[in-house]
């Protein structure tokens, strides 16, 4: 198969993503990759971050010397606060992730299926100390769920899957995965591609995904 | 008169019962009530089951009480953390209990709790692992609105252990940043709620808007010195 595409480097993928975040939007970033996505939010947009542990508003990393660790992310690293910016307990933070009230949610993913399931918090290895922190709250809970991830893990195995293998998180919830070669919708009939890097085509692309895909639309 | 000040933290978590369920706020480090957890150790009361976010940071702390072996259950739903390893050695011996609980429904079981709930029904963790009770069988579920939901039950403290900024004579807290967390909805759901404060103002001075937890959910307050929270929890870059 062709092999002269190039994918896209995890700062193109999180512009990917930012490129499709509204103005006015509620998001809430999960821990790791998808905290990346907070550069790339286009200029003149106003995106309201949202981190579980009670901040709205949450700003970039403070300058080095500056860090207060009573201001800290979803991944315990110390943030800032934006001028409108506000504090709130559990319960409210987590009615507004259960509630509807957080437009888009993006997170990483160990497996998703074509029909939108996600399992992202357990590979259910043995031994394995499991950790799913609000993903289950926030997969279910936001108006959308997005992913972000590497099309293929390093053994080079589609992480889009017919059926998912990892434990669950939640069921159908996916409604974009964003890869670093392709993007993609889960609908009701299936997978549709949107769009893909230069030089990698919609067979190429079936082909790893081991799915038939809908063309963009 | 009503004075909920404690003297000392001896004094304010003294005939803490052995087997007691313990409420512990915090999110990470921030929030965590050190004094508190240390006076727990000293107090001495064992077996206990803890509900926090997390398992501990480091060797102190919350990691501390799971060190000293007081602790049968943990109630969380992110243990695994990159300075983990008190909690990661007693689950991997087999030396502790783990109840693995999504954070929404930690938070809201905790809140049902404190306003009289018998139970909720949720859609988070449907059709997952976390939907099945301790002994691997299912929880009870129901479709609500075309929507498969999971029965939750509340989950009621003993004891709450929280980390507060200001306080006074009737228990009325404020909070500090993000360190608020899951302070508020413990001291609602917890029999005994007994509170850290950096500064004791005069009944009447806290601004009543800037009240978050009023004082009828709290026992106890105790006037700590300020020291800047260290972080924890991730690997530095």
């Amino acid at each position: 198969m062709n092999t002269l595409y190039k994918p896209r480097s995890k700062d193109d993928l999180a512009r990917r993503v930012a490129q499709d975040i509204f103005d006015g939007a509620i998001v809430n970033l999960g821990i790791g990759m998808p905290t990346l996505v907070a550069n790339h939010i286009p200029a003149g947009r106003e995106v309201v971050l949202h981190s579980e542990n009670g901040i709205l508003g949450m700003g970039p990393a403070p300058a080095a010397g500056a860090e207060d660790y009573d201001l800290i992310n979803a991944g315990k690293q110390p943030v800032t606060l934006l001028p409108g910016g506000a504090f709130f307990h559990h319960a409210d933070s987590f009615a507004m992730m259960r509630g509807g009230h957080i437009d888009i949610c993006v997170l990483g993913a160990f497996q998703v299926s074509t029909t939108g399931d996600l399992a992202n918090w357990s590979t259910g290895e043995a031994g394995a100390i499991p950790a799913v922190g609000g993903a289950m709250d926030l997969a279910t809970g936001a108006r959308q769920t997005w992913v972000m991830m590497d099309l293929l893990t390093k053994q080079g195995v589609s992480k889009i899957v017919e059926r998912c293998t990892y434990p669950l998180t939640g069921i159908g919830c996916v409604k974009r995965i964003y890869t670093d070669l392709a993007t993609f919708e889960c609908t009701a009939n299936g997978l549709q591609l949107t769009d893909s890097v230069e030089g990698i085509g919609h067979q190429d692309l079936e082909a790893l995904v081991g799915a038939r895909l809908s063309p963009a639309r | 008169m009503i004075n909920k000040i404690a003297d000392t933290v001896a004094e304010a978590l003294d005939g803490t019962p052995d087997g007691a369920t313990v409420l512990i706020g915090g999110f990470g480090t921030a929030g965590i009530p050190n004094e508190l957890i240390e006076g727990l150790i000293t107090q001495g009361a064992r077996d206990l089951t803890v509900v926090n976010n997390n398992a501990g940071n480091g060797d102190t702390g919350l990691a501390a009480l799971l060190k000293a072996g007081r602790v049968r259950k943990i109630i969380c739903s992110f243990p695994r953390q990159a300075d983990s390893h008190v909690f990661d050695a007693l689950y991997r011996s087999g030396s502790i209990v783990l109840e693995l609980v999504p954070q929404g429904n930690l938070a809201e079981r905790l809140r049902a709790a404190g306003a009289g709930i018998g139970a909720f029904f949720t859609p988070t963790g449907y059709g997952t692992q976390l939907a099945l009770q301790t002994d691997g069988s299912p929880k009870e579920t129901r479709v609500i609105d075309g929507r498969p939901h999971v029965l939750e039950t509340p989950l009621h403290g003993d004891l709450a252990l929280i980390k507060a900024e200001r306080g006074d004579r009737w228990g009325n807290l404020t909070y500090r940043m993000a360190a608020r967390n899951f302070g508020p909805v413990m001291a609602t759901a917890a029999r005994r709620t007994v509170a850290t404060v950096h500064e004791i103002a005069e009944l009447g001075t806290l601004d009543p808007e800037t009240i978050v937890t009023p004082g009828i959910f709290v026992d106890r307050i105790v006037r700590i010195d300020r020291t800047a929270t260290q972080g924890g929890g991730f690997k530095p870059a």
